[in-house]
């Protein structure tokens, strides 16, 4: 265990070797915005919503590694900005209708537009032609609300032992498809049960009937805000 | 032979080993025309790997479909060199010719047309791929014989040669392609220094890597033999993306030995046994002379075991060959794509010289940069040294397209002025030059005494010159197009990102732009710059920061003088309203409301 220090915006902050600046900065109740990085699943570097300043430069807190005597820059209203910027990238490429969404004061998306003061989309709105994909008994995905973080494949693939999903294709184009013939839900080895039914940070695959067993209100993030459970610090890591 | 055996053989060549999925989906497609239902459970079933994988494959790589396409696809290379030697009158001839639209297969599942990044026949252009085999200098006399070809449905293999005859164009030949090097003898040099030796000299000439990031060559061959691992590979960057680039396609056909012996004198020096040499799918046509170039070598002792009589020296290299992304050229990308998955950057570090093809230390240099390694080893590193600046040593090609009387590939040594170039290639009229392609910069005449070198004007190699008659903003917005077209849609501000970039800077062109577009592009590219994982998203709003800092005026021509204007056409959005309801009157119109 290393005593070591880095400056996390100008305070001094202990870390353990071959902790990640995200991590780091977790234990030391500082929460860096996030979606694609999960404490069981790894970091996965794609969301960028971690970005942070490194000794002048920008990097992403979730792969980048905490090194003694480094100066990161977590909250600058700079960095609030950019964040906010690809929240609402990732708010136009899909489809994200909140008040339809079983997810909503669940979802990690609306709550992180939240925290980042988001008021408007700002960005065109792409529309896409996507699709729901209802055919599976308990498991429900929809397409126009995937935000590609890739944490369904990663889960089926890693946890499960199922590779139900992969993301293809390439560019804007990108979407989640399924490992089944036909390419249906309802065909795969999916099952309710599975941790990669029910790790989506929004509301892309969703398990069925059960989506207002918490009523609108009383919902995680109607509690207290994204990354409130960082900055308690008592809580720890599992209520996440 | 049934489809079940062409999948089969495709399968069977590669040993079902999934990390040759790409390959084997190539040798299917070749042979099927396309990736069926069939070929994905068969291929997915035999290598026992997830369908999805698959899947993601082929719709990841622009030359692999899932749908069945033309018994004869045409791909008409779009890049603005292309445009300027008049592609688009060609595309609209073959439109016509076959009647379909761009990007569709005629009914009769003869014959699709469409667009396809750069091919890399800039300097004799228009380029055009037929089911992957190369055409250049498309014009309406060789359209109608294309045509004419297509409807007697003549197999590509009876098309006269002629066609498919490229040149070289070399202009100016320096060290590195001057003269071809006797075969054995980057071998007998290397032999003669030892592993250690090789590296020394390597370190000494200050050799930098050709592919654009310029990184000491020494250093990487060093890093490679110390990181720890018992397996060490040596891949060779044959995939040539950048528009407006061509000069390894001319490397690999002239100087093709030194190339692979830079490969294998590589090997040596960092103790790796195989090199993989990645050729982009677009040069398909280079493979066979290349494997005829590979079989010669194992029957002559300058590959396989005890390479020269030299004990331990064993090394041998093989072919992969891609299928149409440009994001492949990106190093960590080509080891993915090399492992047959679709080509997503890696988090780096780890960096490949630690941990790259199969996560074992790698080396990934470009063709020119292991082509200018012979010249290090048979001269020495000092002699190396002693051409060029002293940051930028040796030697550097460039490929001259665009408006100039001469182009071609030109070798000059570092810190040759943009000017001499211009002069040497016989532009009269240079009003710019796109450096190192839409990820490079944009040099006006006040720029010209600038010299090509690291430390000045950095190049991969692309040197495309525009005159008088050209106007940025429609180069610009090709290029944006093109970074949207290639973005591998990993990360949120390069997906995202190049595609906003796209419709803003056509949004612009239709004359709807106001300065509030202006200002969405600078803060677009400024987020793509800052946040991207890879060099493609930060780099993608240059070709914007060039047209708006250097050619304000064709900029602001097109824009409104409003602040703003909405994108939606409300009028034209009415349409599909009043064709529903069968109007067409007054009211139906919003000018009658107002």
């Amino acid at each position: 265990m290393s005593e070591a220090t880095f400056e996390l915006d100008g305070v001094p902050t202990p870390f353990k070797s071959g902790q990640t600046i995200l991590e780091a900065s977790r234990d030391a109740g500082v929460y860096v915005p996030h979606l694609c990085c999960d404490p069981e699943l790894g970091a996965h570097g794609s969301c960028k919503l971690c970005t942070v300043i490194v000794n002048g430069r920008t990097a992403s807190a979730c792969t980048m590694k905490a090194l003694a005597g480094q100066e990161v820059e977590i909250d600058t209203p700079e960095l609030e900005a950019l964040r906010r910027s690809l929240v609402q990238m990732l708010f136009v490429e899909g489809n994200h209708f909140c008040p339809g969404c079983e997810k909503s004061g669940d979802c990690k998306l609306q709550a992180l537009g939240y925290l980042l003061e988001m008021t408007n989309p700002h960005w065109v709105h792409f529309f896409p032609d996507l699709g729901v994909d209802a055919s599976h008994p308990d498991v429900w995905l929809d397409r126009n609300r995937c935000i590609q973080c890739e944490l369904c494949v990663r889960a089926s693939r890693d946890v499960d032992g199922k590779n139900v999903f992969a993301l293809a294709g390439r560019g804007i184009a990108s979407k989640i498809v399924v490992n089944s013939p036909s390419g249906l839900l309802g065909d795969s080895d999916i099952a309710a049960t599975d941790r990669a039914a029910h790790v989506c940070p929004v509301g892309a695959i969703l398990v069925k009937r059960v989506g207002f067993a918490h009523p609108i209100g009383e919902r995680i993030y109607d509690r207290a805000p994204i990354g409130a459970e960082v900055l308690a610090c008592d809580v720890p890591e599992s209520s996440k | 032979m049934s489809d079940l055996a062409s999948i089969e053989a495709a399968i069977v060549r590669y040993n079902a080993n999934p990390h040759y999925l790409l390959q084997i989906l190539r040798d299917a497609q070749g042979e099927l025309g396309w990736i069926s239902p069939e070929t994905t459970r068969r291929v997915a079933a035999r290598l026992d790997i997830p369908r999805t994988r698959i899947d993601s494959l082929v719709r990841f790589y622009a030359f692999l479909h899932d749908t069945p396409a033309g018994a004869y696809r045409l791909r008409l290379s779009d890049n603005v060199t292309d445009r300027m030697q008049g592609s688009e009158a060609q595309l609209q001839r073959f439109l016509a010719a076959f009647g379909v639209a761009c990007g569709e297969t005629s009914a009769d599942g003869l014959v699709s047309v469409d667009l396809t990044s750069c091919t890399g026949l800039c300097d004799q252009g228009p380029g055009l791929l037929v089911n992957e085999r190369a055409i250049p200098r498309l014009d309406a006399g060789r359209v109608d014989e294309i045509v004419g070809l297509v409807k007697r449905r003549a197999p590509l293999a009876d098309w006269p040669q002629t066609l498919f005859e490229i040149a070289d164009n070399v202009r100016r030949a320096d060290a590195l392609l001057a003269e071809p090097m006797k075969p054995g003898r980057a071998l007998d040099a290397a032999i003669a220094l030892g592993r250690q030796g090789v590296i020394d000299e390597m370190k000494r000439s200050a050799l930098r890597g050709r592919g654009g990031a310029g990184f000491p060559t020494g250093l990487k061959w060093e890093g490679c033999r110390n990181a720890p691992g018992a397996e060490r590979f040596i891949v060779c960057n044959a995939d040539e993306g950048e528009p407006g680039t061509f000069k390894d396609r001319v490397l690999l056909t002239r100087q093709a030995e030194r190339v692979l012996e830079g490969m294998a004198a590589a090997g040596f020096a960092v103790g790796a046994r195989r090199g993989l040499l990645y050729i982009r799918g677009e040069y398909d046509y280079l493979r066979a002379t290349l494997e005829a170039r590979l079989a010669a070598m194992r029957a002559s002792g300058r590959l396989g075991v005890a390479i020269r009589g030299a004990a331990g020296f064993d090394f041998d290299i093989e072919i992969h060959m891609g299928a149409g992304a440009y994001v492949c050229g990106e190093e960590s990308a080509l080891i993915e794509s090399l492992e047959g998955k679709p080509g997503r950057p890696r988090i780096r570090p780890p960096f490949p010289v630690t941990r790259g093809y199969l996560d074992k230390p790698t080396v990934v240099d470009n063709v020119e940069t292991l082509a200018q390694a012979t010249e290090v080893v048979i001269h020495g590193g000092a002699a190396f040294a002693g051409r060029g600046t002293r940051a930028s040593t040796g030697t550097k090609v460039l490929s001259v397209s665009g408006d100039c009387e001469r182009p071609g590939i030109y070798e000059y040594p570092f810190g040759v002025r943009l000017s001499h170039v211009l002069e040497d290639c016989g532009a009269r009229d240079a009003a710019f030059v796109q450096v190192s392609g839409p990820s490079g910069a944009c040099l006006t005449p006040d720029e010209f005494h600038r010299a090509i070198a690291f430390e000045d004007v950095a190049t991969a190699g692309a040197f495309m010159v525009f005159d008088s008659r050209r106007d940025y903003f429609e180069i610009a917005r090709n290029f944006a197009r093109f970074f949207a077209h290639e973005s591998c849609g990993f990360c949120t501000p390069c997906r995202v990102g190049t595609s906003l970039q796209s419709d803003l800077m056509d949004k612009i062109a239709e004359g709807r732009g106001s300065h509030y577009e202006v200002n969405e592009l600078m803060r677009l590219s400024e987020l793509m710059r800052r946040t991207s994982h890879c060099g493609l998203g930060q780099t993608a709003g240059n070709p914007f920061n060039d047209a708006w800092r250097k050619f304000r005026p064709a900029f602001e021509k097109r824009l409104q003088a409003r602040d703003f204007a909405p994108a939606i056409d409300l009028e034209a959005a009415l349409g599909p309203a009043r064709a529903a309801t069968h109007r067409e009157d007054a009211l139906a119109h919003l000018e009658a409301e107002t």
